[in-house]
C-alpha cells in the first residue's frame, strides 16, 4: 500500500517539469487553458463530437457505421419515425415500437413522477417530523438509490416470480396468484412500483433538506396562532419548499423519460411491447436488431434530446427563481 | 413516573399523527429493505430448497443420509402407520406410493402411501452457491473488470475534473466562463442520447470490449467540475500568493496545497464516481460485447436471460453485486446523504 502510495506520489510529480515549462512561456491566467484542457479534451471528444455525428447519421441512411461510407438521405429517417396513419395509434405507424416507445415513456412519466412525487413528498414530511431514530429511517429509505439497477430489477423479479414470496402470500391469503409479469398492465404497474422503489430515497433527501431549511420560527409563529394542521401545511410548509419541489419533479421527469436499465432486466421491454420505453427503441434499433440501423437510432435520440432540453431550460429556470 | 413521562414526551403523549408517521416508516422499512434481506435469505439455500412452494424464509433444506448400497437417499419423517415416528431414507416413488428403507436396515424395503411421511429439514446456509461463482464462472473476471472500471474511472475523475475546476475558480483567464458554461451545458446532454456516435468513437479508437472504452467517456463529468469548482471558489487566494511568494510552481500548488485542501469534495465526487461507475449498465452493454470483458451488472443481466436460470448462482451473484455497495454505504451513510442534500445531485 505504501509502494503504490509513493508511486502515485512520483507519478503525480512528473507534470511538474513539464508545467514548469508551459508556465514559463504562458503569461497571466492562460496557464488555466492548461489545466482546463485534459477535461475539455475528454468532453470534445465524448460529447461534444458525438452530437456533430449524431445529426450526420441521422441524416443519412443505411446500416454502415463509418460515416464517410453512409447515403445522405436528408430528413427521411425523421419521416419516417414519424410516419403514422393516425399517430395517436402507434400500431398505425410505419415505426411502431417507437410510437408504443413515446406513448408507454409518456404514461410511464405521469405515473412514475406523479407518485414518486407523492411519497417522495410524504415520506420526508414524516422524517422531518419528531420520530425516534431519524438518522436509521432515513438511511433505510435512502439505500435502494445505491443500488445497481440489475440487482434492483433482479431483486424484484426475484420477489415476482410466478412461484415467488408475493404469491405464497397470496396463496396464503387466499388469493388467486398472479404470473405478475407476464400480464402488460401488471408488468407496466411493476415498472413503476420498482423504479420508485429505487429513486424515491434520493429524492426523499433533497425534500427533507427543503424542509430543514426553513426557519423553525415561522412554525412556531404559526403554532401560538394555532393553525390547524392542514392549513399549515398547505399555507406555510408547501409554499416555502416550493423550490425544492421544483427541482425533484424536473430531476425525476429527466430522468423517468430515460427510463431504461432496471425495466429492461425486469421485463425486457414486454410482455409485447407493454414496458417498452423509448431509450428501449434507442438501444435495440442501433445495436441489439440483427441489421443496426443508426440513422433511425439517431434520429430518435436528437428528439429525445429535444424534449429533455426542454425539461432542463425549465428546470435552470426555476432553479434561478428558487 | 407519569409526570416523567409526559416531561420527556413519551409514548402516553402520542397522539395520532405520531402513530401514523411510525407505522408508516415502520411499513416503509419492511418495503425498502424486506426485498433485499429476502434475497439474501434466498441466496444461502440450497438449488432445491429454492424449489420449495410456497418458499421457506430461512434456508432449510431436505437432510439426506448415506445408505449402505443405496448412496446418498433423502429422508422422510412417517407420521402414520406401522412406522410411525421413524425416520426412514426414500428409495424411490412408484406412484402415489414411496419405498424407503431404513438406514439402520437397508435390507427391508418398505412401501407406504405419500401423505403419510413428510420431509426431513434442517437448517444449512448453502455456502456452495457463492464458492460455485468462482468454481463455475468466470466471476472473478467479471470482479476484477468492475474494480478495475470502477477504481481507475474514479481516479482519472478526480484528476481532470480537479484541475478543470482549479484553473475556473483560481485563474482568471479570457474564455473561463464559456469554458464553465460549455462545461454545465454537457449536463444537458446524458449518454443516452450519444449511444450510436460514441460507440463509433469508441469502435474508432479501439475500445471496444476494453475497459477503456467505458473509463474514458466516463471521466469528464460537469457533475465534478461544478461540485469541486464551488468548493475551490471558498477557499482563500491568499494560500496560493503565499506559494508563490515561495516560488513554488503553479503545479505544485494544485497538487500540493489546493488538492489536499478540497479533501471534502474530492471525497463526495469520488463516492458518486464509485457508485456511477459500480451501476452503469446500458453505455457498457454497447460497448463491451464479448463475456470476457463484462462487468459485473453485465454478467448477471447476460446469466438471468438465459433460459435455464439457475437461481441458486444468480441470487448469489446479485448478493455480491450488492455487498461492496453496502458497505460503502454503512461505512459512509453520513458523508453520502449529506453530500447529495448539499450537491443535489446523483
Amino acid at each position: 500500500m505504501n509502494a503504490l502510495a509513493s508511486l502515485f506520489a512520483a507519478l503525480m510529480n512528473l507534470p511538474e517539469r513539464p508545467m514548469r515549462w508551459a508556465q514559463g512561456r504562458l503569461s497571466g491566467g492562460r496557464l488555466g487553458w492548461v489545466f482546463v484542457a485534459p477535461n475539455l479534451a475528454v468532453f470534445a471528444v465524448f460529447t461534444f463530437l458525438p452530437i456533430a455525428i449524431d445529426l450526420h447519421y441521422a441524416l443519412t441512411g443505411g446500416t454502415n457505421l463509418l460515416p464517410a461510407e453512409r447515403p445522405f438521405v436528408g430528413g427521411d429517417n425523421f419521416a419516417s419515425l414519424l410516419d403514422c396513419s393516425n399517430h395517436f395509434d402507434a400500431s398505425s405507424c410505419r415505426r411502431d415500437l417507437f410510437w408504443y416507445g413515446i406513448w408507454n415513456t409518456l404514461r410511464f412519466v405521469v405515473f412514475q413522477v406523479g407518485l414518486m412525487l407523492v411519497f417522495s413528498l410524504l415520506t420526508a414530511i414524516v422524517l422531518n417530523s419528531k420520530i425516534i431514530g431519524r438518522g436509521f429511517f432515513r438511511a433505510v429509505f435512502f439505500y435502494p438509490v445505491l443500488l445497481s439497477p440489475v440487482v434492483v430489477a433482479l431483486i424484484w423479479k426475484w420477489i415476482l416470480q410466478r412461484e415467488g414470496i408475493l404469491n405464497a402470500g397470496f396463496i396464503g391469503a387466499g388469493i388467486t396468484p398472479v404470473n405478475w409479469l407476464l400480464h402488460g398492465n401488471w408488468a407496466f404497474f411493476w415498472s413503476v412500483f420498482v423504479s420508485i422503489w429505487a429513486h424515491m430515497g434520493f429524492y426523499t433527501l433533497i425534500l427533507l433538506a427543503g424542509l430543514q431549511a426553513i426557519p423553525a420560527e415561522i412554525h412556531e409563529a404559526a403554532a401560538m396562532d394555532a393553525t390547524p394542521p392542514w392549513r399549515h401545511f398547505q399555507r406555510i410548509t408547501l409554499p416555502l419548499l416550493m423550490p425544492s419541489v421544483l427541482v425533484v419533479f424536473v430531476l425525476g421527469l429527466i430522468r423517468a423519460v430515460q427510463i431504461f436499465d432496471e425495466v429492461y432486466v425486469l421485463t425486457g421491454g414486454g410482455p409485447g411491447t407493454a414496458t417498452t420505453f423509448i431509450v428501449q427503441y434507442i438501444y435495440k434499433t442501433g445495436f441489439a436488431d440483427q441489421v443496426r440501423q443508426y440513422g433511425l437510432a439517431a434520429a430518435a435520440s436528437l428528439l429525445l434530446a429535444g424534449v429533455l432540453l426542454v425539461l432542463t431550460l425549465i428546470q435552470l429556470r426555476g432553479m434561478k427563481r428558487g | 413516573m407519569g409526570r416523567f413521562l409526559a416531561a420527556t414526551r413519551g409514548f402516553g403523549r402520542w397522539d395520532w399523527t405520531d402513530w401514523a408517521a411510525h407505522a408508516y416508516l415502520v411499513l416503509g422499512v419492511l418495503v425498502m429493505l424486506g426485498p433485499v434481506l429476502w434475497l439474501g435469505l434466498s441466496s444461502l439455500k440450497s438449488e432445491s430448497g429454492l424449489l420449495v412452494f410456497p418458499p421457506t424464509l430461512l434456508p432449510y433444506e431436505q437432510a439426506s443420509v448415506a445408505v449402505e448400497g443405496r448412496g446418498n437417499l433423502k429422508l422422510f419423517h412417517v407420521t402414520a402407520g406401522e412406522y410411525a415416528g421413524h425416520d426412514l431414507a426414500e428409495v424411490r416413488r412408484l406412484g402415489l406410493q414411496s419405498q424407503l428403507v431404513d438406514p439402520a436396515a437397508p435390507a427391508t424395503l418398505i412401501r407406504l402411501p405419500l401423505d403419510s411421511r413428510v420431509p426431513v429439514t434442517r437448517l444449512r446456509a448453502a455456502w456452495e452457491n457463492y464458492s460455485g461463482l468462482f468454481e463455475q464462472f468466470d466471476f472473478l473476471r467479471y470482479l476484477w473488470n468492475s474494480v478495475f472500471i470502477t477504481a481507475v474511472a474514479t481516479i482519472l475523475t478526480l484528476l481532470l475534473n480537479s484541475m478543470a475546476a482549479f484553473a475556473l475558480s483560481k485563474y482568471r483567464f479570457a474564455g473561463r466562463e464559456p469554458v464553465f458554461l460549455l462545461m454545465l451545458a454537457t449536463l444537458m446532454i446524458p449518454p443516452t442520447i450519444v449511444l450510436v456516435p460514441n460507440y463509433l468513437i469508441a469502435a474508432t479508437l479501439g475500445l471496444t470490449n476494453s475497459p477503456w472504452g467505458v473509463i474514458w467517456p466516463a471521466v469528464a463529468t460537469p457533475t465534478g467540475v461544478f461540485l469541486l469548482r464551488q468548493y475551490m471558489l471558498t477557499l482563500p487566494d491568499e494560500l496560493i500568493e503565499a506559494a508563490r511568494m515561495d516560488n513554488a510552481s503553479e503545479w505544485r500548488i494544485y497538487w500540493r496545497i489546493v488538492l489536499p485542501l478540497s479533501a471534502p469534495a474530492l471525497a463526495v465526487l469520488a463516492i458518486f464516481s464509485v457508485m456511477w461507475r459500480w451501476n452503469e449498465f446500458l453505455w457498457p452493454m454497447v460497448v463491451l460485447s464479448r463475456s470476457e470483458s463484462f462487468t459485473l451488472p453485465l454478467a448477471l443481466n447476460a446469466f438471468q436471460g438465459e433460459l435455464t436460470t439457475q437461481w441458486n448462482f444468480l441470487l448469489a451473484m446479485t448478493m455480491v453485486t450488492l455487498i461492496p455497495v453496502t458497505v460503502i454505504f454503512l461505512a459512509l451513510q453520513r458523508h453520502i446523504t449529506q453530500g447529495i442534500a448539499s450537491a443535489g445531485v446523483k
